[in-house]
């Protein structure tokens, strides 16, 4: 301060410069070089992503074609050329339909639980097991389902659905307790004085208003469950290359397909699984910023 | 919604006393059917965390009663002669969890820093949904560009930079001819981390009041001294819940690293040396053992990667409960 010599009551010496000197220059510096390191970091975080898409862009994108959408999976080894990843892909939608056929009512109707009835200490218990549902290593939902259903019943389509629902669930659910949060006190206000029964409100009133953040949370676990690995490795891995609906056989997915084809290790495998990681990770960012827009405009709609 | 709300008013005063009471029967019911349904549900994840704590214990408990608590600190691992010791891969797991998450703390916490209070509200609308997408890529393909980018650059750049200018300090050994290290699985799991580290932190600077922010400012404090005397203080315990938070997402990851880490059951010193870890040895071998005891063994480490990611969750919620209560 005094470098600026403009003590109160004082006229400013028209001698002393106005630019920081001394200490206060010195602490400016430091100041502006920690800004510039945030900065850096997050231009770090953003370069990373860029490279990302760049670099499997680069490497996937040429082998992007109708036939590889469709083709039933390279053969193992890369001995015979050809090959796509149409099994894979109808395999994943399997999977993660089955998942969430389960994971969408058990999550919503938590969350409901959660945001409508629960007193305060069962809200709280609950609350821990859904956060720690979420925080348990996807790689163990895969080891606790292959010990309740694989170990019995083979592999299957429905022992991953099973493993990627319980990925889903604890992912829904708080979106969903948040979204139902955000309905505004006096929707249910106005139904309770009209009289109307609390289910009709809950179902009638209060889901509907939420459901733009429910579908989009239930998609954003959608795209979430169909880039898993770990669990679909240990519940579900392939026979043969050829398309398979049943559910109660083994399916090909699309991420355990990429790891599949990396350990066969030919150059012409590789390729291939460059090409389904490329396609993999483009339907994945698109959904996630479909459905970010999405979500924004709604909510800018309604004025929530 | 007036669809529904519209006949209701009509049942308010109905002609019939009778149809009143049978009214109020149907949503009497109604309404129990649905807080029991919706009660089920909570109870069904209640259900599902119990039984993956079970079903693991009780997968292990050949291996423990065979090995004890001596499984934890033994380190050998020869499925083939039935010796069994985890040392190496929780070695491994703890290394790389730890490095990641000090590396991506400093990260995630810049980034929340920069989106939450130095960025103009556009650009941080933009770069946050960004650094949001990271978390988005699966980490199958984080692995497959860590294998054929990530390992590469380090064998290359990093590791013959690193060890001329620091070869001395022990961690960063001698020159290593391969890529995939226990300081390859450190970078990507950073990748994976920083994300949810940086979406935490500043949705937590967020809530630091703008009056402390403004009177500090108002004092002479520079941006920097602000945060460091304002902002961090009043938001610490909230880092390292976060932390925390990443530490147990770092240890649980099985693909990313299994690609990477090298695959080798050792203990090194060095972090450009391979190693393994306790998920992606799940990941590899789990499919395949040798015996039902290898299994046994796969679902005692299962079992303390569990403890390991529970205790780093509750700590973290513990913590951060705490810090809104004190708020």
């Amino acid at each position: 301060m005094s470098a600026l010599g403009n003590t109160p009551g004082m006229v400013p010496n028209p001698m002393h410069s106005l630019t920081p000197s001394g200490n206060l220059r010195r602490r400016q510096l430091t100041s502006r070089l920690f800004v510039t390191l945030t900065v850096a970091a997050a231009g770090l975080a953003v370069a990373v992503l860029l490279i990302l898409v760049y670099y499997a862009a680069k490497n996937g994108a040429s082998q992007l074609s109708l036939s590889f959408l469709t083709a039933q999976l390279p053969a193992p080894g890369g001995i015979v050329p050809g090959g796509g990843m149409g099994p894979a892909l109808v395999g994943t939608a399997e999977v993660i339909l089955i998942a969430t056929i389960i994971a969408l009512p058990v999550g919503v109707l938590t969350a409901i639980y959660l945001s409508e009835f629960a007193g305060r200490r069962i809200g709280r218990v609950l609350t821990t097991a859904l956060e720690q549902m979420a925080g348990v290593p996807t790689i163990l939902v895969g080891v606790f389902i292959f010990g309740l259903v694989v170990a019995h019943f083979g592999q299957s389509a429905i022992a991953a659905g099973l493993a990627l629902a319980i990925v889903e669930v604890p992912l829904i659910a708080r979106a969903s307790i948040e979204s139902l949060r955000r309905v505004p006190g006096t929707l249910r206000e106005a139904a309770d004085a009209l009289g109307v029964a609390r289910w009709r409100t809950i179902l009638g009133v209060i889901l509907p208003t939420a459901a733009n953040g429910i579908v989009t949370a239930t998609i954003l676990a959608v795209a979430r469950a169909a880039g898993e690995t770990a669990p679909v490795l240990l519940t579900c891995l392939p026979v043969g290359q050829g398309y398979q609906l049943d559910p109660r056989q083994p399916v090909a997915t699309v991420p355990v397909e990429i790891l599949q084809l990396l350990l066969s290790g030919q150059t012409s495998t590789v390729d291939k699984a460059w090409g389904a990681a490329f396609l993999l990770m483009g339907l994945i960012l698109l959904v996630n910023i479909g459905a970010r827009v999405w979500l924004r405009r709604s909510e800018r709609k309604r004025g929530v | 919604m007036s669809s529904l709300a519209a006949p209701e008013l009509n049942r308010l005063a109905p002609a019939d006393p009778g149809q009143r009471s049978r009214l109020d029967k149907v949503d009497r019911r109604a309404n129990g059917a649905l807080k029991w349904l919706a009660l089920g549900g909570g109870a069904l994840v209640f259900l599902v965390l119990l039984a993956i704590v079970y079903q693991i214990l009780s997968g292990a408990s050949g291996a423990f009663d065979k090995f004890g608590f001596a499984f934890i600190v033994h380190k050998d691992w020869v499925p083939a002669s039935a010796q069994f010791g985890a040392w190496t891969f929780i070695y491994g797991t703890l290394v790389t969890g730890v490095g990641s998450v000090l590396l991506s703390t400093i990260l995630g916490v810049s980034i929340g820093l920069f989106l939450s209070l130095m960025a103009p509200r556009r650009v941080a609308a933009i770069i946050g949904p960004l650094v949001e997408m990271l978390a988005a890529i699966p980490s199958v393909i984080i692995g497959l560009i860590g294998i054929y980018l990530i390992c590469p650059f380090i064998k290359t750049d990093i590791e013959p930079w690193v060890h001329s200018a620091f070869g001395w300090i022990p961690i960063f050994g001698a020159p290593e001819p391969v890529g995939n290290s226990i300081f390859a699985a450190i970078l990507v799991l950073t990748i994976m981390v920083v994300p949810i580290i940086a979406a935490l932190t500043r949705d937590l600077f967020l809530t630091v009041p703008g009056e402390l922010r403004d009177g500090a400012e108002a004092l002479g404090a520079t941006r920097w001294e602000m945060i460091r005397g304002v902002v961090i203080p009043t938001t610490q315990s909230g880092i390292v819940a976060a932390s925390i938070l990443g530490f147990g997402r770092a240890v649980g990851e099985a693909i990313a690293v299994a690609q990477v880490v090298g695959g080798v059951p050792a203990d090194p010193i060095d972090l450009f040396k391979g190693g393994y870890t306790g998920a992606s040895l799940i990941a590899n071998t789990f499919i395949s053992p040798v015996s039902n005891l290898n299994t046994s063994a796969l679902f005692y480490i299962a079992a303390i990667l569990l403890v390991i990611g529970i205790t780093s969750n509750l700590t973290a919620q513990r913590i951060s409960r705490s810090f809104g209560r004190a708020r």
